[in-house]
């Protein structure tokens, strides 16, 4: 669950990211967070992942006050999401198979662990033939699905896409939103940064629109209008 | 999921990435070598410096004359009390016609010394201190004890011994940490370099979940290893060098002003000293070398 509760945030160098943003997503939906290039949508993002704190507001994420988290817990806080990135940002000298065990061994799983979860979340988003693959083998949606691989293995309770289909093609971008709304349908909460409306207007989603730093709109079943 | 048993991770990343950056790995072992080597040589001429002054410091003493109404009974007493004070290391008496053999020493013939009367000197005794440091401290209490009606004390010298010795003490501690801080600062640039180019790798982790102490370990892991090997390369050269510096001073002739300690007397101290130094300096270094990297 996400608490976004009178957020704002001012960089170092006087940018005024968020203005008051309000924002409230429950265990097991489905979002698109939605807006312009600079609009504050990787702003959200980091400060999810606490990669920056907010200048103002609450921010609680997974049951964690961000406001307050001590150093030694933002792991444990990660642990509970699982990031993608418009770039895949994978291992290139690591196979398919090396780049899942690297995120499970990160949170200290066993051998035992990874033999057991690594070909189900293969299977999951159907590469389990490519497990000795190297991304550099692989087209951007393959690799992508293996950033998903990567983001899902350790069972988190949130996926957060920033950008996902960015650098792919739409058929790709439709496979892998297909793939996440599966994952959301097994009970992963999914948030997605996207500014690809015909994608969003396609999947009946909630779409919350941000313009300037601030939440411009938030419709349930909506599509892309910001 | 449960923390696993992170100790055999650490080793085999830290072994691996040694070997896949081997040109780093090189420029960091090169690095600590010199290091070491500088310091090392440091501090065997502080070794050096030191022992021979402590054998000059053995061989210092001084002299309380006896009250010559003393008798044999009064002198025995005099001698146990002296010996019974604080610092005072041993007691020798010395008969005046001893005393007065030994004056003549190396002058039998020479005119000027034979007819020196015998009561000239005095009965006295030869004091050993065990620290030079409290030399006047120790004088001023046994010219203080009944029957001692003078005594020869070099104090100047023996001050001189303590200076000498403080300083080159002072100094060669003063350089190894300097050097100690420098080559710290040189290992942590040179794995700081290793470790911008796995920054992405870092930052996937941060992302994971991976905890600070999960993500140094094989770093310094590495640290460990390189400064250690560092180490071992260094023990050798310092041994080889050390070896040519003995030779060299035994052919020049000076070894009668001043002894050198062999190789084998120190080699133990001298490894260990690398393999600790070697060890933290890469560990250390390379702890600070990944410290920027892990604010994420």
């Amino acid at each position: 669950m996400i608490r976004l509760i009178d957020v704002y945030k001012e960089y170092d160098n006087g940018t005024k990211a968020l203005r008051g943003i309000d924002l409230r997503i429950e265990d097991g939906e489905f979002v698109f967070l939605v807006g312009p290039s600079g609009s504050g949508k990787s702003t959200i993002i980091k400060l999810l992942t606490a990669e920056v704190t907010a200048t103002q507001g609450r921010v609680i994420v997974n049951g964690y006050n961000l406001n307050n988290i001590r150093r030694w817990q933002i792991p444990h806080m990660r642990r509970t999401l699982g990031v993608i990135f418009q770039d895949f940002r994978l291992i290139e000298k690591k196979t398919v198979q090396g780049n899942l065990e690297f995120a499970m061994r990160t949170v200290g799983a066993s051998g035992r662990e990874m033999r057991k979860r690594i070909p189900y979340v293969l299977d999951l988003v159907g590469l389990k033939e490519k497990a000795d693959a190297y991304p550099n083998e692989m087209s951007g949606g393959e690799q992508q699905r293996v950033a998903i691989a990567r983001a899902l293995v350790n069972n988190p309770r949130m996926i957060i896409a920033d950008e996902p289909t960015g650098n792919l093609d739409p058929k790709r971008s439709l496979e892998i939103m297909t793939l996440l709304e599966r994952i959301n349908s097994m009970g992963t909460t999914v948030l997605v940064v996207t500014h690809e409306k015909d994608l969003v207007n396609r999947f009946s989603k909630r779409v919350v629109a941000i313009k300037d730093g601030e939440m411009v709109r938030d419709g349930q079943g909506g599509y892309y209008r910001v | 999921m449960r923390q696993g048993f992170n100790i055999g991770y650490f080793f085999k990343e830290g072994f691996l990435s040694v070997f896949s950056h081997g040109l780093m790995s090189f420029a960091a072992v090169c690095m600590i070598v010199a290091c070491l080597i500088i310091m090392g040589s440091f501090s065997l001429l502080a070794m050096n410096v030191d022992k021979n002054l402590k054998q000059l410091e053995d061989e210092n003493e001084f002299l309380a004359y006896i009250d010559e109404s003393y008798t044999e009974y009064e002198i025995n007493k005099l001698s146990e009390q002296v010996r019974a004070l604080d610092n005072v290391a041993s007691v020798k008496f010395i008969a005046k016609e001893e005393a007065k053999a030994a004056y003549l020493e190396g002058h039998e013939g020479d005119g000027l010394y034979a007819n020196i009367p015998d009561d000239v000197f005095r009965d006295r005794l030869s004091i050993h201190v065990v620290d030079l440091s409290r030399f006047t401290e120790t004088v001023e209490a046994v010219k203080a004890l009944p029957g001692v009606a003078g005594h020869r004390a070099e104090g100047e010298l023996a001050e001189g011994f303590v200076a000498v010795r403080n300083a080159v003490t002072a100094v060669a501690w003063v350089l190894i940490a300097i050097l100690a801080a420098v080559s710290l600062f040189i290992i942590a640039n040179t794995i700081r370099l290793a470790t911008f180019a796995r920054r992405e790798e870092i930052a996937i982790m941060k992302m994971c979940g991976a905890t600070d102490g999960f993500i140094r370990g094989p770093f310094v892991v590495e640290g460990l290893i390189l400064g250690l090997m560092g180490a071992v390369v260094a023990f050798v050269i310092q041994w080889a060098v050390y070896a040519a510096v003995c030779r060299a001073f035994v052919n020049s002739g000076a070894v009668t002003l001043f002894h050198l300690m062999e190789f084998r007397e120190i080699w133990g101290r001298v490894l260990s000293v690398f393999l600790l130094s070697g060890a933290g300096i890469g560990a250390v270094g390379s702890g600070f070398a990944i410290r920027r990297f892990l604010q994420v």
